[in-house]
């Protein structure tokens, strides 16, 4: 059973220099208590995945097509404001990557915790012990004297700690957590990823967790989805896109992936050119410009092609570029 | 919070210190004889003489200096040149009027700017935004004493709705406080300009902060994100500026108690100054920078007890 289903997704921004699409076509499932990865460059539109997701698109961005639907078949592209606040924080919660910036500096953690529970007809008592229960969990000492503290007063690492504990304080069916360790130091970043593991497997929720760091990803998910300039370009079990990517741009985004060097190199690896303007896409395959296997086909829109069990790449190569090299 | 507090209050007693400091060094460099003036043009010199040995004006500077300091902390502000009067009292007799005038002054600020600027913020680019920016620039760049007389003339001379001089009889709230009406709006309007500026730019700026993507994530109602989690802190830089507009009114209070010819501070200063009762000059300068330095002491106090980074930072 999928916790959340993305079919054919489009976002488009209305903007001065005319439509940018951000989304294009995006398709992928989350299964229940499953790790989906999503990984690409700065401008891929994962951002504009999540706040699409949430319903908390700015105000001239609109999804022009496709469905998101949650575990109960509702979707979430057809629901008003208020039903979608009610899922937000509810059913599917987030982290996000600014640790320091995320909490209000001028409420109290206490009374951060206590807001969110606001639909619980529950004492304050009764939401501050909730809220400590929460923060003992996720392993900030002596919890009880710390909820009359003030964000300023945590590390880093507590804070995005706190962050995790704030999203999970519902038990949300979805976790989406935007490059939560993005913004931590080495050291840091491991604990993270291990204590969101285990309060994963503590609540039983699934995550889709967003980040650029493919070693995190390997280390973490259990699939994955690649995105490139608003598309999925290939989506797939995590074994299988690192050891045998369909998708031109998948192979070249993990040469690129330092952790993967076996050798010193005087110049680390990078995908020549840049992101093309989203205004004016191409008709044909967007990585077209960038990809070192382009042919004449790619002119064309490429299809959603099946090289394997739940293994999916937009890309006319996929598949063949399997076998030719088999 | 407490050391934070005394120390917002030792920088105060300093910068009232260093005031005193000036005001003496004008008093002093202000050509002519306080004694002579005061004893005006018939006295003798004898008369003159024994008047400087009366005010210590023999004494070397230093020392008048210091006593000048010592009298005003016993709270001796000297004795009026015309009726012997001591200037303290004559001042703190005025002082009531001058503050009901900017306490209300500053509600009008506050109790339309704050709402409006907030308004102006949330629904950003819609029409009553753009009605808000209008009127604020309009009502800041009106002086106060245009817009006291108009206010005097169409409200209580063409409308006949509210009172046009005086403070009301005493005793009579209800009546002191229409009186009020009418210079408090003139000394306050300006500033709901301001506060709502103020208010709507850095409602703004904490509407996009990522806490409050943050809280919407949440899914928190959309009131409590705009009044608890971004005017929260819009509100912080607001107050320091209501600090320095009770500075502002103190002076536009001159003109709404001539205007309005109501008692008070404004009026006492200008009632003074042309009959160079230069001793009730001197107290009333000193007591409203005292009271200026108060307010602004209370507002940073005030921003201290709302943001605890400033309470952390500077308490230390």
């Amino acid at each position: 059973m999928n916790v959340l289903s993305v079919r054919d997704l489009t976002v488009e921004f209305r903007t001065p220099g005319g439509r940018l699409r951000a989304l294009d076509r995006v398709s992928f499932e989350v299964g229940k208590g499953r790790i989906l990865g999503v990984v690409g460059e700065s401008g891929c539109g994962k951002s504009t995945l999540i706040n699409a997701i949430l319903g908390l698109l700015a105000e001239n961005g609109e999804i022009t097509s496709g469905t998101i639907r949650m575990s109960d078949g509702r979707d979430l592209t057809k629901l008003g404001d208020a039903e979608l606040r009610a899922i937000r924080g509810q059913r599917i919660s987030t982290v996000f990557q600014d640790p320091m910036g995320a909490l209000n500096p001028v409420l109290s953690i206490g009374r951060q915790m206590r807001d969110i529970q606001y639909r619980l007809p529950l004492s304050r008592a009764e939401k501050d012990a909730r809220s400590v229960e929460m923060l003992r969990k996720v392993r900030i000492p002596d919890p009880e004297s710390r909820l009359v503290q003030y964000p300023h007063e945590f590390s880093g690492g507590m804070k995005q700690r706190i962050a995790i504990a704030m999203a999970l304080m519902m038990e949300p069916e979805l976790l989406i957590a935007d490059e939560p360790t993005t913004a931590l130091d080495a050291t840091l970043e491991v604990a993270t990823i291990e204590l969101l593991k285990e309060l994963q497997r503590d609540i039983g929720c699934a995550v889709l967790f967003i980040s650029h760091h493919l070693g995190v990803i390997a280390e973490l998910c259990d699939a994955v989805i690649v995105m490139y300039a608003g598309a999925v370009v290939e989506r797939g079990e995590i074994g299988t896109i690192f050891h045998h990517p369909a998708h031109p741009y998948t192979e070249r985004l993990l040469e690129c992936d330092p952790g993967r060097l076996h050798e010193r190199v005087g110049r680390l690896p990078t995908i020549p050119g840049e992101i093309p303007d989203l205004r004016q896409r191409p008709a044909g395959c967007i990585f077209a410009p960038r990809c070192h296997r382009a042919e004449p086909r790619c002119a064309e829109p490429p299809p959603d092609r099946s090289v394997g069990p739940g293994h999916v790449a937009r890309c006319w190569l996929a598949g063949e570029t399997a076998e030719a090299r088999a | 919070m407490l050391g934070y507090a005394v120390r917002r209050l030792g920088l105060g007693v300093a910068i009232v210190t260093t005031a005193m400091a000036i005001l003496f060094i004008m008093i002093f460099l202000v050509p002519g004889d306080p004694a002579s003036v005061a004893l005006g043009p018939r006295a003798t010199p004898e008369m003159v003489e024994a008047l400087r040995v009366r005010m210590g004006l023999d004494r070397p500077v230093w020392e008048q200096f210091w006593n000048f300091y010592a009298s005003a902390v016993r709270g001796d502000l000297g004795t009026e040149a015309l009726s012997g009067r001591p200037v303290a009292d004559v001042v703190l007799e005025q002082l009531p009027y001058t503050l009901a005038l900017i306490v209300s002054g500053i509600s009008w600020a506050v109790a339309l700017g704050i709402p409006l600027g907030a308004l102006a913020a949330v629904q950003r680019g819609s029409l009553a935004d753009r009605i808000v920016g209008v009127l604020s620039v309009a009502v800041i760049a009106v002086p106060s004493f245009v817009v006291a007389i108009y206010a005097l003339l169409i409200f209580a001379v063409w409308l006949r709705w509210l009172p046009a001089i005086g403070a009301g009889e005493p005793g009579d709230f209800a009546d002191q406080l229409t009186h009020l009406l009418l210079p408090s709006l003139a000394v306050g309007l300006g500033w709901v300009g301001y506060i709502a500026r103020m208010v709507r730019a850095s409602m703004l700026e904490a509407l996009q902060a990522s806490h409050i993507r943050t809280a919407r994530a949440f899914g928190l109602p959309e009131r409590l994100i705009t009044y608890s989690y971004a005017l929260r802190i819009a509100i912080l830089p607001t107050l320091t500026l209501l600090g320095i507009g009770v500075g502002h009114m103190l002076s536009s209070a001159v003109f709404a108690e001539i205007v309005f010819a109501r008692p008070g501070i404004g009026k006492l200063v200008y009632d003074a100054i042309i009959v160079r009762n230069y001793p009730v000059v001197t107290g009333a300068v000193l007591v409203t920078t005292v009271f200026f330095v108060m307010v602004n002491v209370a507002a940073d106090i005030l921003v201290g007890a709302l943001d605890p980074r400033v309470r952390s930072e500077l308490g230390r």
